[in-house]
């Protein structure tokens, strides 16, 4: 679905990302993590092309060459951004928020339109004609999803969406990105929250100082929890490794 | 000072303020979206004055001229963004301001060039003369057509920017361009067809306002002045403020004329220094 090789990123002078290479299948849930000033929203801006690589290219679907377009084409090829700190419009109401990710999609049925986000997000139908400004922020956290799947989506790039949430809400939010990559969305989790990154997604890189120190299932990850301790100074928080059994 | 003579400054006021936020409006949505302080705007309501009278002097409409006018305005907004603006977005805003400054000159002279120095009026339909009687007062048609034309217009850009798909991409424009463009919308595209309309609006203010006052090749540099002070009472980048801050200036100016004789200049720095002081960042600020 997705592969980067050798991407380069910088603003300006500051060379922010030194040659970071992943792929995602379809289909498949991938989380990114890192600490703070790792470079996991630079990889989310260099792949929707909001900071393009100086260097390094980025396919879609073994087809397309992501470096060479701009975001807002990026976004038509199914791409869709779920920015840090939830990029929703707070002077807009939920609606228009919702409507603004339909104007440059064709019209088409079987899409995931502004009804039936509203039947799959009964909170944001409450709120349809409200202005994001008095949201809360694990709603403005739903917002941000349920316009992201609007029309036809492909890929989801979610920029730590638990952050600054309650943990009952992180909760929730785990449980609907299991549901979205049920639908067949390939999803891309950038997360500082390890527990949140580990039980959401099934295979994970992490990400320090720019460069991928590790690459990984979840089980492996688990088994080598000194990799977490060393590049995040946490633990996992989830169950044991389970060493496998002997063959 | 008599009832009527009050009602007459008001009208006055609020017919200033409207036409000023024909400019002040498009000055303010295009810092909003592009960080781009047009300092040309003036030189656009400048133009469509000039656009205006030469239509009207060779066809002898006036109708053809207020509707003639915007459309060449919008061609040449739409040359000043595709080849000069264009390629300096994402730069400091000084590099824009300059080069705004420059266009204004540039289309000042070209003005006097073509037009020369001269004083030029647009002439009114013979039914707009004249004047009306309105809450007991007599007052000039024209103007009251000005006023009634820019409020329909303003009700106008009004719906385009509540109502429509459209409006609510120049919205969410002025809040957050990047998060526009990542959402597939063209934003370059946006850039131009915004300052295109907005250069027209600025130049349907122009024409319609020719036959009340005169076209001269000064007006621009008056008019941008005023709409600089407009936002910034108003709120930069603000559309509520614009109008909020059109109208205030538009009654602060008329009205200062009448109470503040010799002074009338000064009224309106008087009103934005107030604001200023207990809103430093303008009336209608919108945080989140
Ligand atoms: N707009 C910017 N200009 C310059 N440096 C930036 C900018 N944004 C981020 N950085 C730097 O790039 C590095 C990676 O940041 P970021 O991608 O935001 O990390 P993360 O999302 O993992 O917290 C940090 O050192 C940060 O200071
Ligand atoms: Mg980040």
């Amino acid at each position: 679905m997705l592969r980067l090789q050798d991407v380069h990123t910088y603003y300006g002078p500051s060379h922010v990302l030194h040659g970071v290479s992943l792929s995602l299948a379809k289909g498949e849930a991938v989380s990114l993590i890192g600490r703070n000033g790792a470079g996991k929203t630079t990889l989310m801006r260099s792949i929707m092309q909001l900071t393009p690589p100086r260097q390094g290219s980025i396919s879609l679907k073994d087809q397309v060459e992501l470096t060479r377009l701009k975001p807002h084409e990026v976004f038509r090829l199914g791409v869709r951004l779920c920015p840090q700190g939830r990029g929703v419009f707070p002077k807009l109401t939920v609606e228009e928020n919702l409507r603004l990710a339909l104007v440059s999609q064709p019209k088409r049925e079987t899409h995931l339109g502004v009804d039936k986000a509203y039947q799959l997000f009964p909170v944001l139908a409450e709120k349809r004609h409200q202005k994001v400004r008095g949201l809360s922020g694990g709603q403005r956290q739903i917002l941000a999803i349920a316009r992201a799947l609007m029309g036809e989506t492909s890929l989801l790039l979610m920029d730590e969406p638990s952050e600054g949430l309650a943990p009952l809400i992180v909760r929730e939010l785990r449980d609907l990105i299991r549901q979205i990559k049920k639908t067949g969305i390939t999803i891309l989790l950038a997360e500082q929250n390890v527990k949140m990154a580990l039980s959401a997604c099934d295979r994970h890189y992490i990400l320090e100082k720019g460069d991928i120190r590790f690459s990984g299932t979840t089980q492996e990850l688990t088994c080598q929890q000194d990799i977490l301790v060393q590049t995040l100074g946490v633990s996992s928080g989830v169950a044991e490794c389970e060493a496998p059994a002997p063959t | 000072m008599d009832f009527s003579a009050l009602i007459t400054t008001i009208l006055h006021g609020l017919t200033l303020g409207m036409v000023l936020m024909l400019v002040a409006g498009g000055l303010t949505i295009i810092f909003g979206m592009m960080e781009v302080l047009n300092f040309a705007h003036g030189s656009l309501y400048m133009l469509g004055a000039y656009f205006g009278y030469t239509v009207a002097h060779l066809t002898g409409s006036f109708w053809l001229a207020i509707l003639i006018a915007p459309l060449a305005v919008g061609a040449v907004g739409f040359l000043i963004e595709f080849f000069s603006l264009r390629p300096l977005y994402g730069r400091p805003p000084l590099h824009h301001l300059l080069l705004t400054f420059g266009i204004s000159l540039i289309v000042q002279n070209a003005i006097k060039f073509i037009w020369g120095n001269d004083i030029y009026s647009i002439e009114m339909p013979a039914f707009l003369s004249g004047s009306s009687s309105l809450l007991g007062v007599q007052y000039p048609t024209y103007r009251l057509f000005v006023l009634l034309f820019s409020v329909a217009l303003s009700i106008l850009i009004w719906l385009l920017i509540t109502k429509t798909k459209w409006g609510v991409v120049v919205r969410a424009g002025t809040e957050d361009i990047e998060t526009l463009e990542a959402h597939g919308i063209d934003t370059r595209k946006v850039f131009t067809a915004v300052f295109v309309v907005c250069a027209a609006f600025a130049a349907v203010g122009g024409a319609v306002v020719a036959p009340m006052r005169t076209v001269y090749p000064q007006m621009g540099v008056d008019i941008i002045i005023e709409a600089f002070i407009v936002v910034i009472i108003g709120g930069l980048g603000s559309i509520k403020g614009a109008v909020v801050g059109a109208l205030i200036l538009g009654l602060a100016t008329q009205l200062g004329a009448v109470f503040l004789t010799g002074f009338a200049d000064a009224a309106i720095y008087i009103v934005m220094a107030g604001i200023l002081l207990f809103r430093p960042s303008g009336l209608v600020t919108e945080t989140e």
